[in-house]
């Protein structure tokens, strides 16, 4: 693979998948209220 | 809350968890197009240099109209009609004409799920021979002339009645315990299972050339109009946003959930998944080309050719290829059935809320015919045709247009986007600014009015390859105008009295005061 191959591969990755776990990092750390009972589904 | 509307809450169901619905709504991001055309838009498109097109695009049109589904589904309570309906009632037809689109593309979509869990057998003993193209249109799919024959396949048929007999039992148990646990198996299911098929495709003679051919940057195809297109077409199709999905799954959400922060990880997840994709189908791909001494532009292909004739090749020459067969077939089902769950959930969803239906009864009223009709015309040797052509102008005239009309609707006649963002800040853990308003005002639907211009006059233009112009006129261009207008008609049809048409948040804050 070329260097500019390698790099923008690195680029991708870092942002894409770096960008996903900071989005669960941020759930994460945000605990929004959960529903209390499971609806029925009736 | 009243206890009308809570009564409706319960009988609707939801999921059980912020947890459960981001699994949900990343299985039905995360589908086939992910798979088989990411790789090849971004490799047709400046290589490694698309990476900053696409970003640009997830993040000023993909993520803001993500959030606005959400913010729609998660305020109004409801499934896509009812939604619109309580946003303002002179929009429930937009919502209607969201769920007759989810309709025509669970009946097609099934198919290739069906096509994709044969290949996954026909793995075992690399079934296609030495011609997988042959094989696929004369073996397997015995494809005749274009047009709508009655002559069934048993090898499309079985397949394709097990994928509904599947898919419906799950819509029978339900959000929670069918969709929910479903999606709770399947995507972790889905993500190993790829990861898996990347570890092998990067252990090929030949994976680093493939890598070399998708990453390698084109800094000049960023000036080329095109290639923004194609950026912001890709975003746009693979999360899944625009026709109802996201609106009626956020619906199912507890109230005061963060759905901000829900949208940053499935709308990351959904890229992260595509740029795994591009690794593990090119990595594939250089294999085959190092193996038949031609270059990478020669085998790198999208779509089902991509899926049913390059990897069946790949299979055939590579060490372990049955494993290899297993794995992206495998993968291929999971990702679609989960995608074709939460469609078929949009019409499903609908009914109930409209008839006041059963879960049982909305599933089986809505299913059933969607899968007689998906199997007498997809399960026969035209069936190919159909499905090339009710794709092809259901996605650019179905989906394309009713995404730029419901976004231009809430933002500029109904305007409804600052009380969105106002709803969406309040338990959100990212908060939006004025600046997601002026992108869903102006640079999305700029983008995607774009795209579908384009689109309009290439297809006027040029006849979609070449079929006879009746089957464009019925399957093609007569579907995607009849879905139009069946919806705006069904938004004719009145509510049941005791269903609750104003605003949930509007109610739930009346009644805080008074208590």
């Amino acid at each position: 693979m070329s260097a500019a191959a390698v790099i923008t591969m690195l680029i991708a990755m870092t942002v894409l998948w770096g960008g996903l776990a900071v989005a669960i990092w941020n759930i994460n750390r945000f605990r929004g209220e959960e529903p209390g009972s499971v609806h029925r589904d009736l | 809350m009243s206890q009308e509307l809570d009564h409706a809450e319960q009988q609707r169901g939801g999921f059980s968890s912020r947890k459960v619905f981001i699994l949900a709504a990343i299985g039905s991001a995360v589908g086939l197009g992910n798979i088989w055309r990411f790789p090849y838009v971004a490799y047709e498109n400046g290589g490694g240099a698309f990476i900053l097109p696409y970003l640009i695009a997830l993040l000023t049109a993909g993520l803001p109209f993500l959030l606005l589904d959400y913010g729609l589904g998660h305020r109004y309570r409801g499934s896509a009609p009812l939604s619109f309906r309580r946003a303002h009632r002179a929009a429930e037809g937009l919502g209607w004409w969201q769920v007759g689109i989810c309709f025509v593309i669970a009946v097609y979509y099934a198919a290739v799920i069906a096509w994709a869990a044969r290949y996954a057998l026909f793995s075992f003993d690399k079934a296609w021979g030495d011609d997988p193209e042959g094989f696929l249109f004369g073996s397997y799919l015995q494809a005749g002339d274009p047009g709508i024959g009655l002559d069934f396949v048993s090898g499309v048929t079985v397949p394709l009645v097990l994928v509904w007999v599947a898919v419906l039992t799950m819509m029978v148990l339900g959000v929670q315990k069918g969709i929910g646990i479903a999606s709770a198996i399947f995507i972790p299911i889905l993500f190993v299972a790829f990861i898996a098929l990347v570890v092998v495709a990067l252990t090929l003679d030949g994976a680093a050339t493939g890598l070399d051919a998708l990453f390698s940057p084109d800094w000049g195809a960023l000036t080329e109009t095109s290639v923004w297109i194609a950026a912001y077409g890709q975003i746009f199709f693979s999360l899944s946003v625009g026709f109802g999905i996201m609106i009626t799954y956020a619906s199912y959400v507890g109230r005061r959930s963060d759905m901000t922060g829900s949208g940053l990880v499935v709308g990351f997840a959904n890229s992260g998944f595509e740029l795994l994709a591009g690794i593990g189908v090119f990595a594939a791909l250089g294999f085959m080309a190092t193996a038949t001494g031609v270059g990478v532009d020669e085998v790198a292909t999208e779509g089902l050719g991509l899926a049913f004739i390059a990897f069946p090749a790949i299979i055939n020459e590579a060490p372990a290829g049955a494993l290899i067969g297993i794995l992206f077939f495998g993968s291929l089902v999971v990702a679609g059935v989960t995608s074709l769950v939460s469609v078929i959930e949009v019409v499903i969803s609908a009914v109930r809320d409209k008839f006041e239906m059963t879960r049982t009864g909305a599933s089986l009223a809505v299913g059933v015919p969607a899968a007689v009709i998906s199997i007498t015309l997809l399960g026969t040797t035209t069936g190919v045709y159909v499905l090339d052509i009710v794709d092809h102008f259901i996605n650019r005239f179905g989906i394309l247009l009713v995404a730029v009309a419901s976004m231009l609707a809430l933002a500029w006649v109904f305007r409804r986007t600052g009380l969105l963002r106002d709803h969406l800040n309040r338990d959100g853990s990212v908060q939006i600014g004025r600046t997601w308003e002026v992108l869903i005002g102006f640079v999305a639907p700029a983008a995607l009015v774009f795209i579908l211009v384009n689109e309009l006059i290439d297809n006027i233009r040029v006849p979609y390859e070449d079929y006879p112009t009746w089957m464009l006129n019925t399957l093609g261009w007569g579907l995607a105008a009849a879905v139009l207008v069946l919806g705006f008609v069904a938004a004719r049809l009145p509510w049941r009295a005791s269903t609750p048409l104003d605003d949930p948040e509007v109610v739930a804050a009346q009644d805080e005061r008074s208590s």
